[in-house]
């Protein structure tokens, strides 16, 4: 029963987070310096069609009225007009979703393989020298601009090898017919191998460092110590008592991971020229297209939260020995 | 959790305020990660000081050959340009060499912003517990809720374009982390024997807090400074990268940036973005090894 009051507790302090930011998001769009309608406004339009225009967007409107209408389109989820597409900036995000999703968990899933396995190996060998040079090694990875390892990729595989493309999710003249369709076909993958493992090198570094100190803390363990006085082999002790174990926690960082993932997406779909949430978001702004930069900014924003939710929650009920609070 | 050890508390005479502030962060001298971390960012502090004398040109200028051609894209030692020129005829040397100065400005600022905030946060929601401590710790959590590469972006884009904008975003943004960790190690020292001894004596809530609390929460606040460095210049140079950066500062993230729209790497000019580029490394991961040998310090646990 505590856990469901605890559980309550989180779903509360989840609203609140969910309030402030949108709130946040609110005011920095619309407190900045300068008319929001500036770049959508021609300058041939007479006043009169300059005011029946912000009164279409509610810009004639006090704040606090501006905010209601606000939190109650979002509540409906609409999200207004982008002043670019001159579509409706849910149906834009829509388009996009896909791509930075799909961006974001093949480059975490390799990541996580790697890293875990890697992890696993390192702790097992500590001590050798390989350890002493791979734990530099993928400090250094960690401390990587990530656009820029895009770029080394790019100008080395695309420009010098020319082995994969240098941007989009298609060449130019494909057309797909339907979804799985574009997702599964090989030019859609050659255009993901850059950007995915730019983003895979950056992050296999967490999963790694965290899989090689839990190992270290589970072999001390009693019940591998056990396992080993019961005469079991080296590769079962690591592998079916040890390394399980230290997978749970491994396991919810992933949660936190897609998060953070989705924010350093933004540099490295600009490199890539893919179409993903976080380029949108940029270009956005750069264009000053707010219900747009609004939109995509709130998405991201709702991924990290609930990402930090499901972590949470994970590693209470992965560990039993860990109470909310 | 291991004990951290209260300071001495009899001591023959007062050394000077500078070397108990040295002592009380508790540099690890001893750990060769440490040393490497700090000799890297003692090498680029020279650089960026003396930048005037060591880098050969103006870095904004535009430059030409002696036979009065535009000096643009020149290779590595054409023309005595030491590492090239880039497109528009600048020397790619002398920018590395200034890109230093709004690197360590604006690491240095972000980092101590940062860590100054936290701990103070941390501080207050330990030590008051109850419902600072509630509210504290909400403002932490929305804190958590808001992406921060995107909210920089934002910002930056409204505000006037400068470098203090990363400085500002950090501020607001990235005091969290710190801020929970030294809640947390504040509620452990508020219950020791000495603290406790204090209150009893008397001593005012903010004496025992700036006293006998935060000297021991100082290699904390550095070990999260020395983070938030990395974090200030990787931010700086995406931001930057991106074109929301200022125009009139020459930073790595614009090198990089000002390579990226010039075809850099088409043109193969690997002289021209690779370099920023590892600087950026060597500056941030300088930091990662400081961490390190701060945390076999202060949590023996995780060092092997």
């Amino acid at each position: 029963m505590k856990n469901f009051k605890a559980v309550g507790g989180r779903l509360l302090q989840l609203a609140l987070v969910l309030w402030a930011v949108v709130t946040i998001l609110f005011l920095m769009f619309r407190l900045m310096p300068g008319n929001p309608m500036a770049a959508y406004i021609d300058p041939t339009f007479t006043l009169e069609q300059q005011q029946q225009l912000m009164a279409q967007f509610g810009l004639d409107k006090p704040l606090w009225h501006q905010y209601l209408i606000y939190l109650g389109n979002l509540l409906q989820g609409e999200l207004g007009q982008s002043f670019r597409y001159r579509e409706p900036v849910g149906q834009r995000i829509w388009i996009l979703l896909p791509n930075t999703l799909i961006l974001t968990f093949s480059s975490l899933i390799v990541a996580y393989v790697f890293g875990i396995l890697a992890g696993a190996y390192l702790a097992w060998r500590r001590g050798s020298w390989v350890e002493q040079a791979a734990i530099p090694l993928v400090l250094t990875t960690r401390a990587m601009p990530e656009f820029w390892l895009g770029m080394v990729m790019l100008a080395i595989f695309s420009f010098s090898l020319g082995w994969l493309p240098a941007g989009g999710t298609r060449a130019p003249g494909n057309e797909y017919s339907g979804f799985l369709d574009l997702y599964t076909s090989r030019d859609f993958l050659a255009h993901l191998a850059l950007p995915a493992a730019t983003l895979a090198i950056y992050s296999q570094g967490l999963p790694l460092l965290l899989m090689r100190s839990n190992m270290l803390d589970v072999m001390k363990e009693d019940f591998v110590t056990m396992a080993r006085i019961k005469g079991l082999s080296n590769w079962t002790v690591v592998v079916r008592h040890a390394a399980r174990n230290a997978l749970l926690p491994v396991m919810t960082s992933f949660a936190i991971a897609v998060g953070y993932q989705l924010q350093g997406n933004v540099v490295v779909e600009s490199v890539f020229s893919w179409p993903g949430l976080g380029r949108e978001l940029v270009n956005a702004v750069a264009a000053s297209d707010y219900p747009l930069a609004q939109g995509a900014f709130l998405m991201i924003a709702l991924v990290v939260i609930f990402m930090n939710l499901l972590a949470d929650l994970l590693y209470a009920f992965l560990d039993p020995r860990i109470s909310h609070a | 959790m291991p004990e951290i050890a209260a300071p001495a508390i009899i001591k023959p005479r007062r050394p000077n305020i500078i070397a108990r502030m040295f002592r009380a962060l508790r540099l690890p001298m001893n750990d060769p990660f440490a040393v490497a971390g700090l000799l890297i960012y003692l090498v680029f502090i020279v650089v960026a000081v003396f930048a005037d004398q060591i880098a050969t040109h103006d870095p904004t200028e535009i430059l030409y050959t002696p036979a009065y051609d535009l000096a643009a894209d020149l290779r590595p030692g054409q023309d005595g340009f030491i590492m090239g020129t880039t497109s528009l005829g600048r020397d790619i040397f002398s920018q590395l060499v200034y890109g230093s100065r709004s690197a360590l400005l604006i690491g240095i600022t972000a980092a101590f912003m940062v860590a100054l905030i936290g701990s103070v946060i941390g501080l207050v929601a330990g030590y008051f517990g109850r419902w600072v401590d509630a509210i504290l710790m909400r403002l932490a959590d929305i804190a958590f809720g808001i992406p921060f590469l995107p909210f920089v972006i934002v910002l930056a884009a409204f505000l006037r374009p400068s470098i203090w904008n990363v400085v500002i975003a950090m501020a607001l943004v990235l005091w969290r982390d710190t801020a929970r960790v030294i809640r947390s190690q504040v509620l452990t020292l508020r219950t020791r024997g000495y603290v406790e001894a204090a209150r009893v004596a008397g001593s005012s809530d903010f004496k025992i807090i700036l006293r006998h609390i935060a000297p021991n929460i100082l290699p904390l606040s550095f070990l999260y400074g020395s983070i938030a460095i990395g974090w200030a210049i990787l931010t700086e140079a995406s931001i930057s990268f991106l074109g929301f950066g200022d125009p009139d500062s020459i930073s790595w993230g614009y090198m990089l940036q000002d390579a990226f729209a010039s075809q850099a790497l088409a043109k193969q000019a690997y002289y021209w973005f690779v370099p920023p580029g590892i600087c950026i490394i060597l500056v941030v991961s300088a930091g990662f090894f400081i961490t390190r040998g701060y945390e076999n310090i202060l949590f023996p646990k995780l060092s092997r």
